[in-house]
């Protein structure tokens, strides 16, 4: 990795802080404080993965999609993100849902079948999840247009992996961006692995490279280094709120786990990429970072486990305390008023469901407006 | 309390999971999250964390055991500190689903699940969660209502559904009734709730009676085997189930033709150790195998008819343009026979590198589905242990298999003389549908040409 052309980074694998003069100026603000807070980050949202996982193998969640390795480039650009900018992710940013401060239960909602989403997105300016790969690069584009009618000076960002690049909505996401110059960010996380499929079968030149063939500038940077990811972010993001348009961004990463947790990846992975690319592990090099600064204190430490286990607690019992749905309530958030024709389709409802002679299944309509 | 955990769904869609081992025992004490179990579905071997903190009181099953998803797999003493209780609707709303369908894809593209390959049995009783005795605990009058049915399907998949409504499979489902035991007395043969009702009340099989003939038939396979006794019952299941099915069918659709030679490969074994302590060798696995597998691969060039397909329902013989090589590996989970793709376009060099690879990754487990399909052509080196000859039953779909023997020094004829001179039989089954003995015998012919002198390929290609 290191001998690749223009490989943004400015922490090593081992945790030497390494000047560039051109992204340096963009992190000059993180101080030691705000490196601890990185630090914090990156290992509550592993933990929230952890748990997650578990969750899914006691039968809570009916599946998740494991996001370990990748903690850095969700977390560097994430924390990149002024409030008004909005965001655009697919299933596997249940990090950045976290530094956009999505609530805990409301990330696994979806993933527990009791919700078709987990959360208003106006709250936190992120969208939720999506499951069709690369759709939201063109949800993206369209509020970036917006933003544009509107004179305002957000951004919006979307987040899709290597497979998404040979979709072709992103393609399209891509032209429309650069024929308008909107302002939006495209964050593709590289993580090597498109369920079984290899990133180099997709793309035979670097993933960066495709940008300069729609006209859009792009940056490639280390992903699994918080500081530049965040650098590269904070590059993008100025040039769009400023009028220069979109930005791609390939953070080269790696997903450590399987692509969901109905995958087995033994079966089509080698061991040894693992290994190699367990030596880039993202938390451990802030981790070496801090180390060699002196900063990582027993009350440092102490602080990020405990926070970690009680967020680790808070999203068990958020997720196993989650009512279920009422069999009515699918006719909720269809519509975003009654219509006669939803009416009617409910009223049939109800009443099939009368038919089982249950009382329990025979909730009237109170329950679906 | 006691809690139970109940086998979730650990894929997407997946009915049944076979426990491999347990990490714990019963009276274990145990963290949250910690792992208790391994569990191989159809598309993973994953861990299982606890998710209790507690002592383990039961483990239910066995490891081995195929367990339907939604059975209780282990109990816990639990400190009852009123916490919510992850064993809630959820999973048993999952286990309702997962059993409510016969047979289920897998529903993402890139999943490799194989269905057909979970083994279930086509009818098995029906079980209960806990023994029939512990469910009478209400009001006796009451129909006997397990809290958690599992539901099993109990006809094939091609049986049509004996005609119902929704909510009168919803009542029998409950009732614990099977509703192809019932007579339909409504419109064409449609059975109704009252048809259930009396089912349940006057039929001749009262629903206790079935419950208890019911925890009597469900033993696990694995519990038929005596302990310690003198035979051990194995379940057909897995790699050694899908062997055998392959056998079958080679052996009783081609006709096999087994023919046999002996031959002095001494030059061979010269070359072999010529070229191991060659420069453009140094590093790679030099075996007899490989200038076996060479050999077959330059005799196959005179003789096509031996890589070809006898494919019956096109009514049509496909010969091959290419060599796809299957080489037979023993593996800890039984026999596999991957192949080398194009093996006729490789360099010596490169088939030594691929036959490497292709057994390691093999004994490792790890060969990916496309490499285990698509042969043409198989040898199996019975050599490696001792044997001189067998044979050889077809790789399905294939014309030809090649076992190799030891390679021994024996008394042979050296330039009319007896001298002691290294020799190895070949045995060659071929398909004798569309490989007749003329053509069978000048391929192994060839073979036997190359190993008792490698300079004749000279004359060959």
């Amino acid at each position: 990795m290191s001998t690749d052309r223009n490989l943004i980074q400015l922490v090593t694998p081992a945790g030497e802080r390494i000047s560039h003069p051109e992204f340096d100026p963009w992190v000059k603000d993180i101080g030691d404080e705000q490196l601890c807070s990185l630090y914090e980050d990156l290992t509550v949202i592993r933990r929230i993965d952890v748990e997650a996982t578990a969750l899914q193998r006691q039968g809570e969640l009916g599946l998740w999609p494991p996001l370990l390795g990748q903690e850095a480039a969700q977390v560097g650009s994430g924390r990149a993100l002024r409030e008004d900018d909005f965001v655009f992710s697919s299933y596997r940013e249940n990090g950045v849902a976290y530094c956009r401060g999505v609530d805990l239960t409301d990330i696994t909602r979806v993933w527990r079948g009791t919700a078709s989403s987990g959360w208003d997105p106006y709250t936190v300016n992120m969208a939720t999840p999506q499951i069709i790969i690369g759709a939201q690069t063109l949800h993206a584009t369209g509020y970036a247009m917006g933003i544009q009618n509107d004179g305002a000076d957000s951004v919006a960002v979307t987040y899709f992996g290597d497979g998404a690049i040979s979709e072709g909505d992103v393609n399209e996401a891509l032209v429309f961006a650069a024929s308008f110059q909107a302002p939006v960010v495209f964050f593709c996380s590289n993580n090597h692995w498109a369920i079984s499929e290899p990133v180099r079968l997709q793309s035979h030149i670097q993933i960066a490279d495709r940008a300069a063939g729609f006209g859009i500038p792009s940056l490639r940077v280390d992903g699994n280094d918080v500081l530049a990811v965040m650098a590269a972010t904070r590059v993008a993001l100025d040039r769009a709120r400023h009028g220069g348009g979109p930005t791609f961004i390939e953070a080269v990463t790696y997903r450590m786990g399987p692509h969901t947790t109905a995958d087995d990846p033994t079966r089509y992975r080698d061991a040894n990429e693992l290994e190699d690319w367990a030596a880039k592990d993202p938390i451990l090099r802030v981790k070496a970072l801090l180390e060699r600064k002196g900063l990582l204190t027993d009350q440092v430490q102490q602080h990020v486990h405990d926070k970690a286990e009680s967020v680790a607690r808070e999203i068990r019992s958020g997720c196993i305390g989650m009512p279920d749905p009422e069999p009515m309530d699918i006719f909720k958030h269809v519509y975003s008023e009654p219509n006669s024709w939803l009416d009617r389709q409910q009223d049939h409802y109800a009443r099939y469901l009368a038919s089982f002679g249950d009382p329990a299944g025979a909730t009237p309509e109170e329950g679906a407006r | 309390m006691i809690k139970e955990f109940r086998l979730p769904d650990l894929g997407e869609g997946l009915t049944e999971s076979e426990i491999l081992s347990w990490k714990v025992a019963v009276g274990d004490t145990v963290t949250l999250n910690q792992v208790i179990a391994e569990v191989e579905t159809a598309k993973a071997v994953v861990e299982l964390p606890s998710p209790f903190a507690g002592v383990i009181t039961a483990l239910h099953e066995e490891p081995g055991t195929i367990v339907e998803v939604g059975k209780p797999i282990v109990s816990f003493e639990v400190a009852d500190d009123g916490g919510a209780s992850p064993s809630g609707a959820a999973p048993a709303g999952v286990a309702t689903a997962a059993a409510g369908a016969a047979k289920r894809e897998p529903n993402l593209v890139g999943y490799g699940a194989v269905v057909e390959s979970s083994g279930r049995p086509a009818r098995r009783a029906r079980t209960f969660t806990t023994p029939a005795v512990e469910h009478v605990r209400g009001p006796v009058v009451e129909p006997v209502r397990p809290e958690n049915p599992v539901v099993e399907p109990v006809e094939t998949d091609t049986a049509e559904r004996p005609r119902s409504t929704p909510p009168v499979r919803k009542l029998a489902k409950d009732l614990g009734v099977e509703l192809a035991a019932v007579a339909g007395t409504g419109a064409g043969g449609l059975i109704t709730r009252e048809d259930v009702q009396n089912f349940v009340g006057g039929g001749e099989l009262s629903a206790p009676v079935r419950h208890l003939s019911a925890v009597s038939d469900s033993g696990s396979p694995a519990g038929l085997a005596p302990q310690g006794g003198r035979e051990v019952r194995t379940p057909i299941k897995g790699v050694r189930k899908f062997t055998a099915a392959a056998m079958v069918a080679s052996a009783f659709t081609a006709p096999h033709a087994t023919e046999f030679l002996t031959v002095d490969v001494t030059p061979t074994m010269d070359l072999l150790a010529k070229l191991k302590t060659s420069r453009a060798f140094s590093g790679y696995k030099l075996t007899p195998l490989t200038l076996v597998a060479k050999a077959v691969l330059i005799a196959l060039r005179r003789n096509p008819s031996l890589n070809s397909r006898w494919e019956e329902a096109s009514q049509e013989i496909v010969q091959f343009n290419y060599v796809n090589l299957g080489i037979a590996a023993a593996t800890p989970r039984g026999l596999t026979v991957p192949n080398i793709k194009d093996a006729d376009t490789l360099s010596l060099l490169e088939l030594s590198a691929a036959l490497t690879g292709l057994t390691e990754t093999a004994r490792a487990g790890k060969t990916a589905p496309a490499d285990l399909s698509g042969g043409t052509i198989s040898i199996t080196n019975i050599g490696v242990f001792g044997i001189d000859a067998g044979t050889p039953i077809l790789n399905p779909g294939e014309a030809a298999i090649l076992a190799m023997g030891a390679v021994r020094k024996m008394p042979w004829e050296f330039q009319d003389e007896v001298a002691l001179r290294q020799v190895m039989t070949l045995s060659l089954s071929f398909d004798h549908r569309l490989v007749d003995g003329e053509q069978g015998s000048r391929f192994l012919a060839d073979i036997g040409a190359i190993l008792a002198e490698p300079g004749m390929v000279l004359t060959m290609v």
